[in-house]
């Protein structure tokens, strides 16, 4: 297998992008990352997406964006796996240029949501959720996570404040980030006073729906100084399943999923929790920040709050997350959500981060989640 | 919904049909041909008794097309007897009676309308568990708030009914 790294970056800001398309936004982020990269021609293209045939009423996204490039004739493909999609874009990348098929790669991750009202969303979202036994009650996507951070306060004794610093940290570092959707700090009081949407779980837990697109451009690692002198290498990328509705699980506290991905990445690169500088996870909602740090071994099992609550998420904290925003603040374009974490471990790791430097950062790891947990992608990522 | 998948599931809907596993005896619910526990395959039918209790429950604001005009609803992850957790919404209860833990019945009653000319959708809902006692008169047996009529299917046979 060939060593693979990241040659070239690319994103589009975060928001209501009401004057471009799908294909727009694509292109956008593609551009971008292949000027990075000083490259001209690409021989794949991965596009993570999740929910274009839902909301434009547009599939077949790899020969779209190709198209609408000016790259006809490559191979060209869409990879789903609901708000996963972004990071198994990067894996399906990633396997086609350690395996030697292809030399210059280009992985994408692209949603447009805000053109639809938000019912059509929110049932469009419920689509990553079991449809017969789970949507079909009326549970939104929402509550689903919101039955998880109900239990979860039960069980482990916490109140919903504790759970406060997660969005307070996320919107902290958002204020530096100008592909960011928010420029706007929230206070504690704002988020005990939120509105409810699926109680617990009120407005200030949970990311927003956006539009945007990020790329990365992958090439062997061995003629990748050729192109930049700051390659970033793909470490580790590792996708695992799990049940796809939460009553299937033997333990829905348990992101069952997130540990297996989280060892096969650790495994694969070698490493530890303890190596890990940065950490960028997957806020859909607060109680998944706290999931997926316990998942990865970043903290035992109903101590993730912890984290949040003493203050280690941040910048220089312990572990410092969401370091740009995370999906609550910089915005959650579900099937570029993954691609725009790895984009910011790489901003990290080429020290690009500006205010937001996560000093000597050497190793980052992003863990993008597909559902309420049935598909988690971890990426981890090394400054050569 | 469309009518097939309509007809292909209303025995779980409305019976709560599941599986019981013949290699090591793990009741499924909702049915699934292979055993989560031990992988072989299952395929015999097992009716729950429709008894439970609430693991979690969340009250729901922002509600999904189709469901709008029922918000605010709750829904619940229910631990059946039998063992297996099942996603379900609450009927007949106020909101602040709900505990986790509270015992809890099946009752079948309408999941959705789609649209004007579509189809009700029936299916299961759990309500608070009514006391179960061969000396209770009977209107005690009776839910003390009704929120929701109770529907024809409910007075079918498929329902478990209170023994009193």
């Amino acid at each position: 297998m060939r060593d693979v790294s990241i040659i070239g970056i690319g994103q589009t800001p975060v928001g209501e992008h009401w004057d471009k398309s799908l294909r727009e936004l694509g292109f956008r982020a593609l551009h971008a990352a292949m000027k990075d990269a000083g490259v001209e021609r690409i021989d794949a293209l991965y596009v993570g997406n999740m929910l274009s045939g839902e909301l434009t009423a547009q599939e077949h996204l790899g020969a779209l964006i190709a198209d609408f490039a000016g790259l006809r004739g490559i191979e060209a493909i869409k990879v789903e796996a609901a708000c996963g999609s972004g990071a198994a874009a990067l894996r399906v990348g990633y396997m086609a240029v350690a395996g030697g098929l292809h030399d210059f790669v280009a992985c994408i991750g692209v949603e447009k949501m805000t053109d639809q009202q938000s019912g059509t969303v929110t049932s469009a979202l419920a689509t990553a959720a079991d449809a017969d036994y789970e949507a079909l009650q009326g549970l939104s996507f929402v509550s689903i996570n919101a039955l998880l951070m109900r239990r979860y306060m039960h069980e482990y004794g916490y109140k919903k404040e504790d759970f406060a610093n997660f969005a307070i940290t996320a919107h902290a570092n958002a204020m530096n980030n100008p592909y960011a959707m928010f420029h706007s700090p929230i206070t504690a009081r704002q988020f005990a006073e939120a509105k409810p949407i699926a109680d617990p779980i009120n407005l200030l837990d949970s990311s927003p729906i956006a539009d945007g697109a990020a790329c990365v451009i992958l090439a062997p690692t061995a003629i990748a100084k050729e192109f930049t002198h700051k390659p970033v290498r793909v470490k580790a990328t590792a996708i695992a399943t799990d049940t796809l509705a939460v009553h299937d699980r033997r333990d829905p506290l348990y992101l069952e999923g997130g540990a297996i991905s989280a060892q096969k990445a650790y495994a694969m690169a070698g490493v530890g929790p303890a190596d890990i500088d940065l950490f960028e996870v997957h806020d859909a909602f607060t109680i998944m920040s706290a999931l997926s740090l316990e998942a990865a071994g970043f903290a035992p099992r109903g101590q993730g709050v912890r984290l949040a609550m003493e203050g280690e998420i941040g910048l220089s904290g312990r572990i410092p997350i969401t370091t740009m925003g995370g999906l609550k603040a910089r915005g959650h374009p579900v099937g570029a959500t993954g691609m725009y974490q790895i984009v910011e471990v790489a901003e990290q790791l080429r020290e690009e981060a500006g205010a937001n430097q996560v000093q000597n950062a050497r190793l980052g790891m992003a863990q993008n989640i597909g559902g309420s947990g049935a598909t988690v992608v971890t990426t981890i990522l090394e400054r050569i | 919904m469309e009518v097939a998948r309509y007809w292909r599931t209303t025995g779980q809907r409305y019976q709560l049909v599941g599986e019981v596993c013949p290699n090591c005896g793990n009741r499924i619910f909702p049915p699934r041909d292979v055993c989560p526990v031990c992988e072989k395959e299952a395929r015999t039918p097992f009716t729950f008794s429709g008894k439970g209790e609430v693991y979690s429950y969340s009250t729901i604001h922002v509600a999904p097309e189709g469901f709008e005009k029922f918000a605010p609803y709750t829904v619940a992850l229910v631990r059946l007897a039998e063992g297996p957790l099942v996603t379900a919404q609450l009927t007949d209860v106020d909101e602040d009676e709900i505990r986790i833990g509270m015992p809890v019945e099946m009752v079948t009653r309408v999941l959705r309308e789609d649209g004007e000319r579509g189809m009700l959708v029936y299916g299961y809902k759990f309500r608070p568990a009514r006391p179960v006692s061969a000396d209770a008169p009977k209107a005690a047996a009776a839910p003390a708030r009704v929120t929701e009529p109770a529907t024809n299917m409910s007075e079918l046979s498929l329902v478990p009914q209170p023994t009193a």
